[in-house]
Order: C-alpha cells, then structure tokens, then sequence
C-alpha cells in the first residue's frame, strides 16, 4: 500500500442525497476547484477513518448510468474507471443510494460493483423510506450485492460511524480492477436484476403517507401551479430589494468610516488619494452588492434543496419549449438573476448539447445583480419617483421592465439561435422529480459562505484591479497648470476613449460614458465606480466634488442619454468572467468570441433605438 | 382498454408499457429513458398535467420515483391494460 491518503469518491444517482453526506462526513472544511480541461466542478474533503488516518473525499456529479449523458456524468465514469488524467486512482467508492428509490438506483450501483473495486453502499434517506411506509432489510441486500452495505441519514448525521468502519475494511482489500463496463446491451438484464435485489431488500411496503404526492397536488396543480411559481419568484425578487436595504447601509457606512479613517491618518498626497478615490471607492462600490447576491442564493438554494426546483422546471417546460429550449433550461437561468457565471456552471445537467449551448449563450441577457447598481443609479437620478397608481411607483416599475426587457430579448435570441447556429432536434424533457425534503439550514448556510467568498474574491481581485488602472490613467500624466483641458482629458484615459467616443456617438454616448464601458468589461459594477471615479477626479472645486454621483449625473445627461445607456446594459456583454466562463465550457474560443459579437451588436441597436426614439419625442 | 401510447393516459391512471419504439429516439434518449426507469414491462401511473392542464410534459409515477416526460416521447411508448390506480 502508498503511503498517500487514500482518496474516496460518493457516486450515486442525482437525489440520492450524496452532497448531504458529503457535508456530513467533511463539515465545511470543503474545496471547490474545476477539473481541468473540463468543467466539472471537483469538490473535495477530508475526514478521518476510526483510526484517525486522513482520507480524501470527493463527491462526483450525480449520475444515472456509466454510459455518460451529460458531461458531467462522464467525468463521474472516467473518475470511477480510473481513465482520468487529472485525478489519482480512487481507493474506494461510496455508493449512495435512495433508499426509497432502490429498483432504479441498484442500476447504477451494479454497474459501478461489476468494476470490481472496494466499494462501500450507503442506504441513504432511510428515514424517508420509513416515512414512505417502506421497511428494507440492509443485511439482505448486502448478501445480493456482495458488498457492504451500511444504512445512513446523511441530514441527520446517522449512520456515519459505520460507514467509516465499512470503508476501512475495504481499503485494506486489495482491489482486483478489472474495469468491466457493462456494455450498453445489458440495460435491461441490469434493470431486471436492480428489480429483483430490491425485491429481495423490501421487507413490507405500505401505502405510508405520501405527504410529496400531497404537495405535489397543490405546487404542480395545473392552474394553481403556475400561479404559485410566480408568486415565489415575486417574493424572490422582492425581498432582494427590501432586505437589502439595511445591510447595503452598514456597508456603505463602513466604507465611509475606513475613507474618513485613511484621510484623516495620512499625509494627503498619491497615496492618500489612490486608497481612497481608486481603491476604497471601488471595492466598496461593488461589495455593496453582496447582500442582494446572498439573498437571491438564499432563495435559489432553498428551492434546490427542498426539491422545487425540479417543479419549477416541469412547470416551465411548456413556456420554454416554445423558444426551442427545455425545462432544464429554466434552473441556469434563473441562477443567472443572480450571477451568470454559476448560472452557465449549472447548464452541465443539461444533456442535450444544442440546448445547453443555447441556454449559455442566452444566460448573459437574464439581468444579473451587477447590473443593479447601474440601474439603480441611473434610475434614481433620471426617473421621477412617482406614484402611478396603486402602490406602484414609477421607478420600481421602470426596473422591471428592464428586467422584463432582458427576459424578452433572451427568448428571442433563444428563438433565432434554435433555428440557425444551434439548430437541431428538440431534445425533449426527461427529468426526475425527487420527493420534497425539508432544507438543512446549515447545508443551506454552507452554500452562501461559499457563494461570497467566491464574490468577495472577485471584488478583491478583477474588480479591484480595473478600478485601480483606470484610476491610474485617469491621474496620469498630470494635466499642467496652465492648459485649458480638464484633467480627464488630458489623462491617458482621456485619449484612449477619444478613439472609441466617435463609435458610440451615434447612439448618444459622450466622452464620459465610453470612458466608463471600457473598465465596465471587467465587470459590469464598475460602471458605477467608474463614472463616479472620473466625476471625483474632474471636480473643479471642493464644492463640486461633494455633489453627489446623482446630482452630477443630472447635470451632465440628457434624458435620452440615460435611457440608452440603461438599454446598453440589458444587452452588453460587459464582464470578463463571464466570457472566460463560457471559453471554458464550450472548450474553445469560437462560442464566447460569438456571444461577445452578438451581445454588443444588440446593444448597440437597442441603444441606438432607444436613444433617437426618446429624441423623437421629446424628452 | 385496448393498446394505445403513453400520451393518452388519464389523470390517475395506471399501464404497463408493452412496446417503446427506440428507432424514433436517438440512442442517448433511449438510456435515458431507461435509466430513469422506463422501459417494457414497467408499470406506470399518471400523475400530473403540465401547465393549464396541457399534456406536455406529463408526471409519471414510475417505482418509487416521479418522472417528467414530454409529448413527443410518451407518443413513443405503447401502454396496454388501463385500469384505475388504486
């Protein structure tokens, strides 16, 4: 034997429950990276056997059978069979399966037991299997199988101990890898065969409660479904606005106190004025936006846990099959709301590879929660806060409609593409609905701290990192004494926009604006901050400078200028990250090149449209 | 009830798929349909509607697991003997 930790993979069918053991067996001591060359997440841990030795664990992407679907589930076979380059030879799999689902989850695990390696069978859910009027008999399952078999409730933390002590005995067997892959003719013998081992587990079956098919009544019901849907989503969204409003407040007060703190402890002079005009104004400028991001994961995680979210997508299938897409198209975009660049991860369930091409190309269009504060300044400074009947105010109403707007515009892009570059059959919908499960608060808290550190690491490098250059363009070289330009002008900044100005003119955009969409591709946020950066620099006077973002904006916009350049934002494709994650999932630079050439022409004609209409009448 | 496809299965009612016509699928669609429990021989209930009552996509009970499918793949699958779920 090595002397190297030995490295255990969960493998299972999806809802199997393997992510919940996974948490349970290595607590949140986690890591996420990507394998590379693919882009499966790799999610991995430790955790210590009886012993105390230390072992590797890592969770595979769910899967329904060796013969890959998607690929995620081809990482899962090459991993298992050992045919995969980025990843050692695994010294046991944990099978995880649903014990209320054993006749159709026992395909897979046969599949995985004929390879021949140590394998350890966790009967997961065994309490929703009781529940469900089900009694197993986990010692006669293990004489079918071969194997341990060791019953767990992954949530509740049961059952650990003797799976640890099962994987220990079979670590320390030799592993005879044969690797026979069941060849594709077996399916049925293997389906027949996973019957009659479930057969022989199943003590009694009774008709137990069905309290799932009891919800499913309600939440899939044909009129109140759909209506129900909607009104989650309307919580959704607005809770994203209304709980946010407090914390965006602390963290806008401590981004002032730390700016106060730098000003009033240091000399005044480059230093001073790079920390807090370029550094402290951007960052704090974009982790302003953490709360909104949370809370939208708050709900996304919620849905996923509990099982809705499978709902939501059977719900959807019929709307989304219109455009071309499927159901499972809904999930990705919905994450998109929050983020694209999880939303695009989260298309790799997606089998079918014309669908889940399209479903990336469009998820950059669903309005994402960078785009907020750029909406949300400009709106506030353009848009009368009026009320216009009914408790609905004006400004409230225009942000929907953005967000409507970018709905819209992804259908109809979903539509066209469908019919020309992903072209192809209609792949349909298959997918399963897991039983409803109450969500693990700390799974679920799990979850978020690792949506924001992934956020705050963004701000703290990408976005930090635009803001600062364009801050040192915007200060050098120095504008002298005695000319007449502004410092923005002169500035290095000043004369690269005066090279793209003339392009963006006709569509309304000054000097200032195509200043701020150049820093704008690194994230979109930083429009905000850039405007803000180039105001604070170009201020003649203390005076000017204290103005507000706002005040200036209202001084130096035309009406129609404001309302092209929220039109732009629907559409541009302004994030780095999201086109180096689009490289990265489509393997190559011709999708992302695509998007970002696609992108930019909408956005310039909405601009354009949007720009001469309000024109045309008036405003 | 004499044979008839999946696609003409009432609310709450039960089947046993007698014939799947694989050649109108492709082979990944077969597997799947497979691995998620469809196959000849199964017994399967519906259980739900899609939107506004339409037929596509339809909920199945099949085993112990609730599966999604749509129209264009229940048309494929040949039922027989219909009778009330119990």
């Amino acid at each position: 034997m090595t002397e190297m930790t030995p490295l255990i993979a969960l493998a299972g069918n999806p809802n199997a429950g393997k992510s919940a053991l996974f948490n349970a067996l290595t607590g949140a001591r986690q890591k996420i990276a990507n394998y590379p060359g693919v882009t499966v997440e790799r999610k991995s841990g430790h955790f210590a056997l009886p012993d105390g030795r230390p072992a590797e664990l890592i969770d595979l992407p769910g899967s329904y059978s060796l013969d890959p679907g998607s690929p995620d589930e081809e990482v899962t076979r090459n991993v298992i069979t050992g045919q995969f380059n980025a990843e050692r030879n695994l010294d046991a799999i944990v099978i995880v399966l649903d014990a209320a689902n054993l006749d159709n989850h026992l395909r897979f695990a046969l599949e995985v037991i004929a390879l021949g390696r140590p394998v350890v069978v966790a009967l997961n859910m065994m309490d929703l299997a009781e529940r469900d009027g089900l009694t197993l008999d986990p010692a006669k399952l293990q004489d079918a199988l071969g194997v341990p078999v060791v019953p767990t409730v992954a949530v509740r933390r049961k059952g650990l101990d003797d799976l640890k002590a099962a994987l220990d005995g079979q670590l320390s067997r030799p592993s005879n890898t044969q690797n026979v892959i069941v060849p594709q003719e077996w399916d049925h013998g293997l389906r027949k065969q996973a019957q009659k081992i479930a057969a022989q587990a199943i003590v009694s079956e009774t008709a137990g409660k069905r309290w799932s098919e009891r919800a499913d009544a309600l939440f899939l019901h044909p009129i109140a479904g759909p209506f129900i849907l909607l009104s989650i989503l309307f919580v959704m969204f607005q809770a994203v606005f209304a709980w946010s409003e407090a914390p965006i407040g602390w963290i806008e007060g401590a981004t002032e106190w730390v700016a106060a703190g730098v000003e009033a402890n240091m000399p005044s002079g480059f230093l001073r004025d790079f920390l807090i005009e370029g550094a402290i104004a951007g960052v704090g400028s974009v982790v302003v936006f953490l709360p909104q991001i949370l809370i939208l994961f708050l709900f996304i995680l919620l849905l996923e846990a509990s099982g809705y979210m499978t709902r939501a997508a059977y719900i959807m299938d019929r709307l989304m099959a219109g455009v071309g897409l499927s159901g499972r198209s809904f999930i990705p975009l919905l994450s998109s709301f929050a983020c694209a660049i999880p939303g695009i991860m989260a298309t790799r369930s997606i089998s079918d590879h014309n669908d889940r091409l399209t479903t990336i190309l469009i998820a950059p269009l669903m309005t994402c929660a960078a785009r907020l504060p750029v909406y949300a300044i400009i709106i506030g400074a353009f848009i009368p806060n009026t009320n216009v009947g009914g408790g609905v105010g004006l400004q409230g109403l225009v942000l929907f409609g953005l967000y409507i707007f970018g709905i819209v515009g992804a259908m109809l892009a979903a539509l066209i593409l469908r019919r020309t570059v992903t072209a192809g059959p209609n792949a349909g919908f298959l997918m399963e609905m897991p039983k409803y499960q109450l969500p693990r608060i700390k799974d679920i808290f799990l979850g978020l701290w690792q949506r924001a550190v992934v956020f705050l690491r963004r701000a703290g490098t990408i976005i930090f990192a635009a803001t600062v250059v364009l801050w040192l363009l915007l200060t050098f070289p120095k504008v002298p004494l005695d000319s007449p330009m502004s410092q923005v002008d002169y500035s290095a900044a000043g004369r690269i926009t005066n090279v793209i100005a003339p392009i963006v003119k006709p569509i309304g955009f000054d000097r200032d604006i195509a200043l701020a969409l150049i820093p704008a591709m690194a994230a979109r946020e930083v429009a905000v901050a850039a405007l803000a950066t180039t105001y604070a620099i170009d201020a003649p006077d203390e005076e000017t400078e204290a103005k507000s973002l706002t005040e200036r904006l209202q001084s130096k916009w035309s009406l129609p200028t404001a309302l092209a350049f929220l039109a732009w934002f629907v559409f541009a494709p302004q994030c780095i990250s999201t086109i180096a994650v689009t490289r990265r999932e489509t393997n190559g630079w011709k999708w992302p090149m695509f998007m970002l050439g696609y992108l930019f022409a909408l956005a310039y004609a909405a601009a354009g449209i949007t720009y001469w209409s309000a024109v045309a009448l008036g405003l | 009830m004499t044979a008839t496809t999946l696609d003409q299965l009432k609310l709450r009612q039960s089947a046993e798929i007698v014939t799947i016509d694989w050649s109108s699928m492709s082979d990944a669609e077969g597997a799947r349909l497979r691995a998620l429990g469809l196959d000849e021989g199964i017994f399967v209930e519906k259980l739900h509607k899609g939107m506004f009552g339409s037929n596509d996509p339809i909920a199945l009970k099949v085993g112990r697991m609730m599966i999604a499918v749509r129209k264009s793949h229940a048309m494929a699958i040949t039922i027989d003997s219909v009778q009330a779920a119990v």
